[in-house]
């Protein structure tokens, strides 16, 4: 195919609601700046010269489009074919790069100089400070003092590209406690500073902004699979722990009724509470955030500790279009755990020569426990796993 | 017949004196057992109006001190209920002044709004603010607090535009919180807190109590004829969790007081 995929755009929902979830549930000093948020990304996205320029650096910096790996061997051991969208080839290593390009056009169109972000794994907080060294912009990331340790290449990494990378909370923090900080640091310097949320979460219209943004992976997979099987798959599978790889690739497959949309969660540890990231299969409806979905939280309303090993999907929450599409039983959405998403991981370098994110090969997972018959599995590998080589062995010689 | 806020809008009189102390203390901070003596000694140490926050996992509105605070109280076993009884007991040991919970979203959805508001009036609570509650989404909870004879109050700040003021002005039947600058709470001078007093003035007839920020008596004195009460949470919450924690507590808002 010729170019990158284009953005799905849709109207933001009213009030940002997904069905009963979503909204915007944040401190007033904010609330403005998410209006003139959401004013000025309808404006920017009807924009054909906004447009033009997102699609020139997803097509001449960023590597898009990302192709589609049709993994041979792989679907020998799932008994159907397997197809990959190689996010991982994304210029930083992962899609998290599509929704901060945007962003940050976004945020130089409303004049803004300054941008924080949170991370988790890294990807993000790595995609956001790359795209500021682009664009010279300010940059701040924070992050959790767990992952700064399981990440310190990205930690590195970010560094060496001009952002201040922020340590949060106390030795066991993770992605919940850097987006609350990143939260806070906004609310102070909102005048002069855009967020940069990560995934398909946060207050409205950051869902739908995002996964405008990512919405690129599945009109490109989309048309990769026309093209290159000649057929749309029966199976889209993507990892899930805010959810925007799998809403970018869910995004083009929504009319597509007769394709299944399988999200996976983090299995972690088990199920017991704080053993894992599972916040669609073992949560409750609750507000975290700024915006109400699944969350894992205790009867009191108190948010609950979470473990993966794989920082990205280690997250209390989802994005509330996810926890929509459950409640409407548009997607089905699993939890695996720590050992199959290690096995996964093997797998893919083993027999397809990809080392994938520990997050993603979650999603690898999945789609080897389908049933062995049937159509073409669509897999989105979204991140690659040199990132995660550290906590491979780690994990392994323990 | 009294109706929701008539207690806080007597406890905080429109006056060109200088505002009245809101003090803030953390439910369940430093333990469970201390939080009702607290709550006492702020009265005695001249507190007008006190305002009692129930821990939360994640408060976004919240700096380091109040966080930490928080942490510390639900890692003693706080909860939402027991925070009521806290109040339950603190009048029932003779507590007059206003009580004002301030809490998260989250945690009062999980009680349930209705029984949230229910309980805490039956605690003696008189009235809620709800920080990560926008104004569009307040219908709910007014409605509740409402039926349950609670006084709502709203928070605006100083990137809050003027319709939106209005709104919060409209929706307040407790006080209006005004938030100093943008921020969370704790430290940092509230550089923006007369402008935005001002600005609220002309759009309401609701007591206006200024917060974030404020934790000198000097401040408390300039803002004499703008704010109505002022809000002190830090400084608190400190004294709050350090020796002889009730007679600090009564010292520091006395101290504010200016007795």
């Amino acid at each position: 195919m010729n170019g990158p995929g284009r953005l799905i755009v849709t109207a933001p929902p009213p009030r940002g609601r997904y069905g009963e979830f979503g909204g915007s549930f944040v401190p007033e000093t904010v609330v403005p700046a998410l209006q003139e948020l959401e004013a000025a990304a309808v404006e920017a996205l009807s924009d054909p010269l906004f447009l033009a320029e997102f699609y020139g650096l997803e097509a001449g910096y960023a590597g898009r489009p990302t192709p589609l790996h049709h993994a041979r061997r792989l679907s020998e051991r799932a008994g159907r074919p397997v197809w990959l969208k190689r996010e991982d080839l994304l210029h930083t290593g992962a899609h998290k790069l599509n929704n901060a390009l945007g962003q940050l056009l976004l945020a130089k169109r409303m004049g803004k100089h300054r941008i924080v972000a949170e991370t988790g794994a890294g990807q993000h907080g790595l995609a956001t400070a790359t795209a500021c060294a682009l664009l010279g912009m300010e940059c701040v990331v924070y992050m959790g003092r767990e992952d700064m340790r399981r990440q310190a290449v990205n930690v590195a990494k970010m560094e060496l590209l001009g952002a201040r990378v922020e340590p949060v909370g106390d030795p066991a923090a993770t992605l919940k406690d850097a987006t609350s900080e990143a939260i806070r640091y906004w609310v102070t310097n909102v005048r002069d500073t855009h967020y940069v949320i990560g995934s398909v979460v946060g207050p409205h219209p950051y869902p739908w902004l995002v996964r405008t943004l990512q919405s690129v992976i599945g009109s490109e997979a989309r048309a990769q699979m026309l093209e290159l099987a000649g057929r749309l798959p029966e199976v889209v599978v993507a990892s899930v722990g805010g959810g925007s790889n799998a809403i970018g690739i869910f995004a083009a497959f929504l009319p597509d009724t007769e394709v299944q949309l399988l999200g996976v969660e983090a299995g972690g540890r088990g199920p017991q509470p704080g053993a894992n990231g599972a916040s669609l299969g073992l949560g409750t409806p609750g507000v975290l955030h700024g915006s109400r979905s699944y969350i894992l939280q205790d009867p009191d309303g108190q948010v609950l500790p979470t473990h993966s090993i794989s920082a990205g999907l280690d997250y209390p929450g989802v994005g509330p279009e996810h926890a929509n599409l459950l409640a409407t039983q548009r997607a089905s959405y699993i939890a695996l755990d720590d050992r199959q998403a290690l096995e996964a991981f093997h797998l893919t370098t083993r027999l397809e020569g990809i080392i994938p994110a520990l997050e993603s090969s979650h999603a690898v997972a999945a789609a080897l426990r389908l049933q062995a018959a049937g159509g073409p599995i669509l897999v989105c590998l979204s991140g690659r796993g040199d990132k995660d080589l550290e906590t491979v062995l780690g994990w392994e010689s323990a | 017949m009294t109706t929701a806020g008539d207690a806080i809008r007597a406890a905080l009189p429109s006056s060109d004196e200088e505002p009245r102390v809101c003090p803030y203390l953390m439910a369940g901070f430093p333990e469970p057992e201390a939080t009702v003596d607290l709550l006492l000694a702020a009265e005695a140490g001249g507190g007008a109006v006190i305002e009692v926050g129930i821990p939360h996992s994640d408060p976004l509105a919240d700096g380091p001190t109040i966080q930490a605070a928080g942490r510390l109280a639900l890692s003693r076993g706080m909860t939402s209920r027991l925070a009521l009884a806290q109040v339950a007991q603190a009048r029932s040991r003779g507590l007059r002044v206003p009580v004002v919970l301030m809490t998260y979203l989250n945690p009062v959805a999980q009680f349930g709004l209705e029984e949230f508001c229910r309980a805490a009036a039956a605690a003696g609570v008189d009235g809620v603010l709800v920080p990560d509650l926008p104004l569009e989404e307040m219908d709910g909870l007014g409605r509740a607090a409402s039926r349950a004879g609670l006084a709502l109050c709203t928070m605006v700040a100083p990137t809050t535009p003027e319709q939106r003021l209005a709104l919060a002005a409209a929706r307040a039947s407790g006080f209006v919180y005004c938030v100093s600058r943008t921020g969370v709470t704790g430290a940092g001078e509230p550089t923006e807190g007369a402008g935005l007093l001002e600005r609220v003035r002309a759009l309401s007839d609701r007591p206006l109590v200024l917060g974030f920020g404020v934790r000198r008596r000097s401040q408390v004195v300039s803002l004499a004829g703008l704010a109505d009460g002022v809000a002190v949470g830090s400084r608190i919450v400190e004294a709050a969790g350090g020796d002889a924690a009730a007679a600090a507590v009564r010292d520091v808002v006395a101290e504010l007081c200016g007795r």
